[in-house]
Parts: structure tokens; C-alpha cells; sequence
């Protein structure tokens, strides 16, 4: 019987890979933990409407499909799912046009940040002394304002617009991300497999990006799933401030939400679809990132 | 521990002086120029270069920036375009407004939040623990102002059970020598106006104190949690302490560190939800303050109440440290 034979039976799993790569491992905990399969239909769900919803959206987004007065607002009927909103235009395309609006804001302001924050962590975690110093006190000065008052600021800033929320949440972002990699780059500098590649002589910028960065990376996808959700969130709050663009065609969750806060006691169904829509997008991507967060927890390794 | 607090607060003044600048620097990237800004529309090149003279902004930078800091630190934080009233009023009349709203978000979330993280904790895999964790799942996705809406829906315009939005009723007769209207009912002895100023609370702390609710009760689990199993709880049950002495003394009192670190930094978040939440429900406070700020581009009132916010956040977490020195004896030598 060879070793890899014996462990398999020591393990005494059903031997589809037991004790394998943390990577491997964490999958097969993945796959199997309800949580996280909600979590994946739901961003799934969400991401397939963002994609497709020119093709599944039965009315053009941007005209009105039905006559509407302010006080007499169709809900929902057979030809309008989730009835006609304050203009007359149909409600339920612009729920799932405003998927394809949350994911852009997400992915763009999830990346703009993580990269703007990646490489101020880096600089941090590689070179240390001075850099180190600098970075952190800049980080820590930027995370004193709560982080929807700096994203309003810098929003404001920019004169509002798609633009500027996804460069305000972005701008958020950047410490966090700047802090999350530049600890776990200084954890890993302490560790044996770090120490064996000095020692056999690899130069440290190899070091750096080809072993310590890619071990530090794990917390930050688990953050990046994270930070998804709160973009959404967060981009519907300063869409709801009148942050966001005010072009009336571009149906934006928390824009229509606002709009709907007139009509709120004779048409308060126009303010709950954007509503669960905003939350079953964030509840997908909280939902992946939790699982995945204890998923690549060694702490949880059987 | 003296010493502890000195040392924290000398590690402000760097984080204050950075903050300073940075907000220094965003005022003269304003599109345009701050002349232009406070201009708006009536920005003809004349009277550009008036309040350009006026606000000294065609001296050096580092004059200009010596001028502000000397300003700020007398109180003054400009004038506001909106209400051409000085910032520092402003914000000294809504701040207390805000400070009622998010304690009563605070108490709440506090105090449903840690029973129910510690009976989650205790019962650990029962329906309950089960329950407290989607629900805490739930609840930190749940948009503050959607929130606020669907409330402020069902208690006050369906059921009509509590006041819709403002702070008091506008046709009762009260005076407010605090600001602080829950605290005027009870100090000038109008037992009415207490009542009406705490129901208009009621609604707008529940939609503040759900995200952090959610966030206390998760940690206050996962902490409890992690104590139950340790070493020292075992020896206490082992040498026969009694459960409720087992309960406060170690495992409560050891839970709490977690506890306490998240709850400061609740405040950054009240903050800023506040801004959503009182525009929701048309309470006049900071952040509702702030909401017409911005729809003015009023950006004296913007940085002036978000260094104030900063300070308020860099404080309120020094005093989070403070506690902790007192809770841990550990923290004190660190």
C-alpha cells in the first residue's frame, strides 16, 4: 500500500480527495455548504439579467408603455409584471436594466479600488521603513472618515454622475484594500517557505511578487466578494442623494427608489421592487464571500 | 494609564493634521475653483475676482492653508452659500439632533444585539443560532433608506401608530433649552413633548440601528463563542463556580473586547447613514443637513461638517481604546 493509499484510508473520508491543496479542500467545503450555493444562484441570477437583459426585458426601458397620472398608478397586471412606474414606463424592464447599471458600478469602483489599494499595500508590505510609515498614516487618516460621508465628499467633489459614484466608492475602497494586503504581506514575510527562498539566494523582487503576493491574496478575493455587495449598496445610496446621474433614461436601483418616494402611499410597489432588488444583489455576493471566507479558513480544516 | 491616554492622544495630531490637509487640497480641486463654487451661476469674471480677494485666494497656497487651519481652530469654518449662516452654527443646531438619533439606533442595536448574539452563542446550532445569523446576514444588506421607507409605510401611514416624519410635533407648545428635544420634554417637565420627541425617534433609530444591530449580534456570537470554549471557562466549571459567575465574570467580561472595538466603530457608520436616514424621514439633523448641501453644492457646509464627522470618529475610537485599557490590563503596556 503506498502512503497517498494510507492516508486516504486514515482520513477515512469518502476519498474524493481528502486532505488535499487548501485549495482543493476549500472547494469541496464550498460545494457543499447550502449557503454558498444560495449565495452563487443569487449572483448568478444577478449577473445573467445584468448581461441579458436587453434580450429579456419585454419593453424598451426609456419610454412610456402606458398612461399614468399621479394618482392612478397600474401595479401589477399579465402584460406588466411589476406594473408601470410614475412616468409610465414598465417597471419590471427597468428592474432588470438596473442589474446591468449595479453590476457596471460594482465591478468598475470593486476594481478601480482594489487595484489603487493593492498598490499602495504592496509598496507597504514590500519595502517596509519609511514607505511603510508613510502609506499607513495615509491610510489611517483616510479610514478617521466614515466612508459613505468621504464617498458623498468625493461624489460631490466630481460634480455627480456614474462617474464619480464609481470613483467615490472606488476612492473608499483603497485603504481597505491598502491595508488587508500590506498585513498579510508582513505575515508572511515571517514565514519558512520565505526565509528557504532568501536563503538559496532568489532576489527579493522575485520573492515579493512571485511567492509572498500570491499567498497574501486569499483574504483579499474574500474582501473583493465583500466589497461587491457594499458597492452595490453604497452606489444606491448616493444615487438615492441625487449623486448619481440625472439622466431620467438610465434606470439606476437607487435612483428609482428615490423617484418613487412621492408616490410612496398610492403606488408603494415601486418603491419595494428596486428595494429587493438592491438586496438580493448585496445578499448574493455577502452570502459567496462569507462561505468563501471560511471555506479558505485553515482554521476550519478537518 | 495615564500615560496610555497621553499617548493615544499624541497620536491624533498627526492624523489631524493629514486630515486637515487632505480637506484643505479637495476644496481647491473643486471644479472650478471655490470662487467659481460659491459663485455658482452669478460667476461673471468680476465678481470672481472679487471673492477671490475677499477669501484671500490669490495669496500662496501655504498662506491660504496657515489662514484656514488659524480660522479652524478659532471655530471658524466658514459661512454657508445656502443659509449664509456660519457653518459652525449650523452644526452646533442639527448636530444634537443627530446625536439623539443615533444613540437611540445605538441602544437599540446594543441592546437586541448582544442577548441575542450571546443566546446564539449559548444555543449554538438551535433555531435560534440558525435565525440570528441569516438574520445578520439579511440585515447588513439591507439599504438604510429602503428601510426607512418600508417603516416609515407600515407603522405610520398604514397603521398610523407612530409620527411619519420631523422631530416633534410642530403644534405643541415646547421649549428647548438643551437642543436635545427628548431631554426639554423632561427637563422643563412637559411630559407631552417627551413623549412626541421620543416616538419621532422611534422609527428612524430602528432603520439606523439595523446594519449595526446586524454587525453586533454576529460578533457578539462569534466572540462569545470562541470564549465558551476556552480553557479558563472549563477550570471555572470544573472547580464549581457557579453558572451565572461563570456567565459575567468570564465569559461575558472576556467577550466584550470584540464588542467594544466594533461598536466604536459603529459610530463612522451611524454617520453616515444618518445622512440617509434623516433625509428619509425629513429629520432636521446633520445629515439631513448635509443631504441639502450637497443638491447646493454647498461646499463650505461639506467639509466643515465632514472634518467635524472625522473628529468626532477619530474620538469616540480613542475612547473605545481608552475603554479597552480599562477592560484589559494587557492593552495598557502594549
Amino acid at each position: 500500500m503506498s502512503l497517498s493509499q494510507a492516508e486516504v484510508v486514515l482520513a477515512g473520508d469518502s476519498g474524493d480527495g481528502a486532505g488535499g491543496s487548501l485549495g482543493r479542500d476549500a472547494w469541496r467545503r464550498l460545494r457543499r455548504n447550502p449557503v454558498a450555493i444560495a449565495g452563487a444562484i443569487l449572483v448568478f441570477l444577478f449577473v445573467a439579467v445584468a448581461l441579458l437583459a436587453p434580450w429579456l426585458a419585454p419593453f424598451p426601458p426609456d419610454k412610456p408603455v402606458g398612461q399614468v397620472t399621479p394618482t392612478s398608478i397600474p401595479g401589477p397586471s399579465a402584460e406588466h409584471w411589476f406594473g408601470l412606474d410614475d412616468l409610465g414606463r414598465d417597471e419590471f424592464t427597468r428592474i432588470l436594466w438596473g442589474a446591468r447599471w449595479s453590476l457596471v458600478i460594482g465591478v468598475v469602483s470593486l476594481l478601480l479600488g482594489m487595484t489603487g489599494g493593492l498598490l499602495l499595500g504592496l509598496l507597504a508590505g514590500a519595502f517596509g521603513g519609511v514607505v511603510d510609515t508613510v502609506v499607513m498614516r495615509f491610510v489611517d487618516m483616510v479610514l478617521a472618515i466614515p466612508g459613505l460621508l468621504f464617498a458623498i465628499g468625493v461624489a460631490a467633489m466630481l460634480g455627480s454622475g456614474l462617474e464619480a459614484v464609481m470613483i467615490a466608492i472606488a476612492v473608499v475602497n483603497v485603504p481597505i484594500f491598502a491595508r488587508l494586503l500590506r498585513g498579510q504581506m508582513l505575515a508572511q514575510r515571517q514565514s519558512d517557505y520565505v526565509l528557504a527562498a532568501t536563503s538559496v539566494g532568489v532576489r527579493r523582487r522575485r520573492i515579493v511578487l512571485g511567492h509572498i503576493l500570491p499567498n497574501s491574496l486569499t483574504p483579499v478575493i474574500v474582501q473583493g466578494t465583500l466589497t461587491l455587495a457594499t458597492a452595490i449598496v453604497d452606489a444606491a445610496g448616493l444615487a438615492f442623494l441625487g449623486l448619481s446621474s440625472n439622466d431620467p433614461s438610465i434606470p439606476e436601483w437607487g435612483r428609482m427608489l428615490a423617484d418613487t418616494q412621492r408616490y410612496l402611499s398610492s403606488a408603494p410597489l415601486l418603491a419595494v421592487f428596486p428595494g429587493l432588488a438592491i438586496i438580493f444583489a448585496a445578499l448574493g455576493f455577502t452570502l459567496l464571500g462569507e462561505s468563501l471566507r471560511e471555506a479558505l479558513d485553515p482554521k476550519y480544516r478537518r | 494609564m495615564l500615560r496610555f491616554v497621553v499617548r493615544r492622544l499624541a497620536l491624533l495630531v498627526p492624523i489631524l493634521l493629514g486630515l486637515s490637509i487632505l480637506l484643505f487640497l479637495w476644496v481647491r480641486a473643486l471644479p472650478g475653483g471655490p470662487a467659481e463654487a460659491l459663485l455658482g451661476e452669478r460667476a461673471t469674471p468680476e465678481a470672481v475676482e472679487r471673492v477671490r480677494r475677499l477669501y484671500g485666494l490669490d495669496r500662496p497656497w501655504y498662506e491660504q492653508y496657515f489662514t484656514w487651519v488659524g480660522n479652524l481652530l478659532r471655530g471658524d469654518l466658514g459661512v454657508s452659500t445656502r443659509t449664509q449662516h456660519p457653518v459652525l452654527e449650523e452644526l452646533l443646531r442639527t448636530f444634537p439632533a443627530t446625536m439623539e438619533l443615533a444613540l437611540t439606533a445605538m441602544i437599540f442595536a446594543v441592546g437586541v444585539g448582544i442577548p441575542l448574539g450571546y443566546f446564539a452563542a449559548r444555543r449554538h446550532g438551535s433555531w435560534l443560532d440558525h435565525l440570528s445569523v441569516a438574520g445578520s446576514l439579511f440585515g447588513i444588506t439591507i439599504p438604510v433608506f429602503f428601510l426607512g421607507y418600508m417603516l416609515k409605510f407600515v407603522f405610520a401611514e398604514k397603521l398610523g401608530i407612530l409620527p411619519t416624519d420631523g422631530r416633534q410635533d410642530p403644534l405643541l407648545d415646547v421649549v428647548h433649552p438643551t437642543g436635545f428635544y427628548v431631554l426639554d420634554g423632561l427637563v422643563s417637565g412637559n411630559l407631552e413633548a417627551f413623549a412626541d420627541a421620543f416616538q419621532h425617534l422611534i422609527l428612524p433609530g430602528i432603520a439606523l440601528g439595523t446594519i449595526p444591530l446586524a454587525i453586533v449580534v454576529r460578533i457578539t456570537r462569534a466572540s462569545v463563542l470562541d470564549v465558551l470554549h476556552e480553557d479558563y471557562v472549563r477550570t471555572a466549571e470544573a472547580k464549581g463556580l457557579k453558572p451565572a459567575t461563570i456567565r459575567g465574570r468570564h465569559v461575558l467580561r472576556n467577550a466584550m473586547l470584540p464588542i467594544i472595538t466594533i461598536i466604536g466603530l459603529q459610530v463612522g457608520l451611524l454617520l453616515g447613514g444618518a445622512v440617509l436616514t434623516e433625509t428619509v424621514f425629513a429629520f432636521p439633523g446633520f445629515g439631513k443637513f448635509i443631504a441639502d448641501s450637497i443638491m447646493a453644492r454647498d461646499y463650505a457646509v461639506l467639509q466643515g461638517f465632514i472634518l467635524f464627522t472625522a473628529v468626532v470618529f477619530v474620538l469616540v475610537n480613542l475612547l473605545v481604546d481608552i475603554a479597552y485599557g480599562l477592560i484589559d490590563p494587557r492593552v495598557r503596556v502594549a
